[in-house]
């Protein structure tokens, strides 16, 4: 079978990002940009499954500007077979990347979509489950074990309180949790032979899809900053201070 | 606005996490509470006694059991033909249904909502909360999750709605509900919880981490929760995260005991009322938040503070 895995260009993990003055939106000039540690998450759960025998061939998708053709390299370094760049310098919302998604699984026809559970960008956690709406198949998300079994996969999810086993029938849309996997990094061999990965370059037109955005960001701000209070010296200094906060 | 909430339970007890969403839709328009479930009789008559509820509508359907998105978001998109706005705690519950019903009512979901400004705009953290944006809708239905500790808990009594029976449930035949291994604990939940002990990587094994933490919450009454290297490293379960894609907390006193403050992890608890931290590395970021920091070994630190507390 084949496995479509959409991987998103996004802040990196450990930049600490800064909003605008003006309050437009967040800088990212010069920022280090990356692949949404979920998607890296998913990127492995794939090649994983083609590893096992489970699956043929994984196709990363991504919907973005012409420099999200680094994350999907990186991408195809890890493991996957080829990449599709959707090309856009517009913002897309969840709801448009889900049906530009739909319109790509129409073509190709996998039997798993594996995205990530949150893009840490926009914090959305939205675009899987609105993918497997639109095609009406099941939706296995905050994935913590994916167990691909003939025609349907177990998926046991992340849940408050602990977790949770269902079973989809194939094909299915799994969105992935932290606990999942560790991604491996990309060996030096793997990114030489990533150039040579075929990359197929599309605009939303191709699709037919209409992803004019529904909401519109009026304001971008900081939130309230927090002012560091003090350090106590010792263990008694700390239990006379919680007292007098009312802590305990 | 006529709003159709989210009601969260087991089938036995309404969750807490509703009372905060019916503030929220309050300040939309009147407040129909949803119940779906199987054998959920009781959740109903728990929903209807909250205070500002104005109907209770009960679907009870063996395929609705378990909430399974796929059969639920059908029927949630259904009734909001006649609703105008539906609203879902930001739980991994409502987190897996609002999108979906969204997506089959063709409007973009507003996720993790901190405030209503208006009809149509609303507030939202990203990047990790630090960044809050402002963002207005041009859709005619609404579909929002809401941050439970960015409204207040709506009155769990003195509501008197009427509950109605109704139909429209079906088994969408795409999933069914395996099994389910969810902790039986004594202790207050993580989110509804007025002080949190959390433990992060430092205590080094589950073992460390039950004799190190475990009495200091028990001591004070406590909820446990975790940073999430200490939750991959197995010291404790999943769904004691707390950050950005964990749990979201704000109890009276949050202490982070060996955790450094990565922005993941503040993202889940920095509108804590009174953060205390004990960490070894003066210089730890978890530092800048912190009303009372104390550098210690936590080894030494904690079971001396458990002892005088
Ligand atoms: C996509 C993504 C999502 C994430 N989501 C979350 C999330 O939701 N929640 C979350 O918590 N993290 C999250 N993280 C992880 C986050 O970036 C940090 O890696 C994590 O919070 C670190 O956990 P920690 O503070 O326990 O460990 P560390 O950063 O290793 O810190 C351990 C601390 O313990 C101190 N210490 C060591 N020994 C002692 C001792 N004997 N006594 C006292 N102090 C001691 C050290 O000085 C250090 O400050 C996420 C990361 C990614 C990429
Ligand atoms: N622009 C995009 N291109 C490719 N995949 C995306 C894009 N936006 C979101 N996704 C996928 O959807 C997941 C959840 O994103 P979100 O709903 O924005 O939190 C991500 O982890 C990706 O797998």
């Amino acid at each position: 079978m084949k496995i479509l895995v959409p991987v998103k260009r996004v802040i990196d993990y450990n930049v600490k990002p800064r909003v605008k003055s003006d309050g437009s939106g967040v800088d990212l000039a010069n920022v280090k940009m990356s692949m949404n540690p979920f998607d890296e998450i998913s990127v492995e759960e794939a090649i994983r499954l083609k590893e096992a025998g489970k699956a043929e061939e994984i196709i990363a998708v991504s919907v973005g500007p012409q420099k999200a053709q680094e994350t999907l390299r990186t991408a195809l370094a890890m493991g996957a077979d080829r990449a599709i760049l959707v090309n856009t310098d517009e913002e897309v919302e969840p709801l448009g990347v889900a049906k530009i998604l739909a319109k790509i699984v129409e073509e190709e026809a996998p039997q798993l979509v594996i995205c990530g559970k949150q893009a840490i960008d926009d914090d959305s956690n939205q675009t899987g489950q609105m993918l497997a709406a639109l095609l009406g198949w099941g939706q296995g998300t905050f994935a913590n074990t994916v167990d691909v079994d003939g025609g349907s996969v177990d998926v046991k999810r992340e849940i408050d309180g602990g977790l949770q086993t269902v079973k989809l029938n194939l094909p299915a849309v799994i969105t992935t949790d932290l606990r999942l996997n560790e991604p491996r990094y990309a060996s030096l061999p793997n990114i030489m032979k990533a150039k040579k990965k075929p990359m197929d370059e599309k605009s939303v037109a191709d699709y037919g899809v209409d992803i004019s955005p529904r909401l519109t960001t009026t304001n971008v701000s900081e939130p309230p900053v927090r002012q560091a209070g003090e350090k106590v010296a010792d263990v008694d200094a700390l239990v006379e201070k919680l007292k007098a906060v009312g802590a305990i | 606005m006529k709003t159709l909430i989210w009601v969260e339970h087991d089938n036995a007890s309404m969750k807490d996490a509703t009372l905060a969403v019916v503030t929220a839709a309050a300040k939309l328009g009147e407040v129909h509470a949803l119940v779906a479930g199987s054998g959920c009789a009781s959740v109903a008559d728990q929903a209807a006694k909250v205070a500002g509820v104005a109907t209770v509508h009960m679907v009870d359907d063996a395929s609705l059991a378990n909430g399974l998105a796929e059969n639920v978001a059908p029927l949630v998109a259904g009734l909001m033909e006649s609703h105008d706005a539906f609203l879902a705690p930001a739980t991994t519950t409502g987190k897996n249904i609002a999108p979906r019903v969204a997506a089959l009512l063709d409007v973009m979901q507003i996720s993790d909502i901190l405030s209503v400004e208006s009809a149509d705009t609303f507030t939202r953290p990203i990047y990790a909360g630090n960044a809050i944006a402002t963002v207005k809708t041009s859709d005619s239905k609404l579909v929002i999750t809401v941050r439970g500790t960015a409204f207040d808990k709506a009155s769990p009594e003195g509501g008197s709605a009427s509950v109605e029976s109704i139909g429209g449930a079906s088994d969408a035949g795409v999933s069914t509900f395996v099994s389910e291994e969810i902790a039986k604990s004594e202790r207050p939940e993580l989110t509804s919880a007025k002080t949190i002990v959390s433990g992060g990587r430092a205590l080094g094994s589950s073992e460390k981490f039950e004799e190190v933490i475990t009495p200091l919450a028990d001591k004070l009454g406590a909820a446990i929760g975790a940073s999430r290297a200490a939750v991959d490293a197995g010291y404790v379960p999943n769904d004691y995260q707390v950050g950005q894609t964990g749990k979201i907390v704000a109890p009276e006193v949050y202490m982070a005991i060996g955790i450094s403050g990565a922005i993941q992890h503040l993202a889940g608890m920095k509108d804590s009322k009174v953060i205390v931290a004990i960490n070894k590395d003066e210089d730890a970021p978890i530092f800048q938040v912190a009303d009372i920091g104390l550098v210690a070994d936590l080894f030494d630190a904690v079971p001396e503070l458990t002892g005088k507390v």
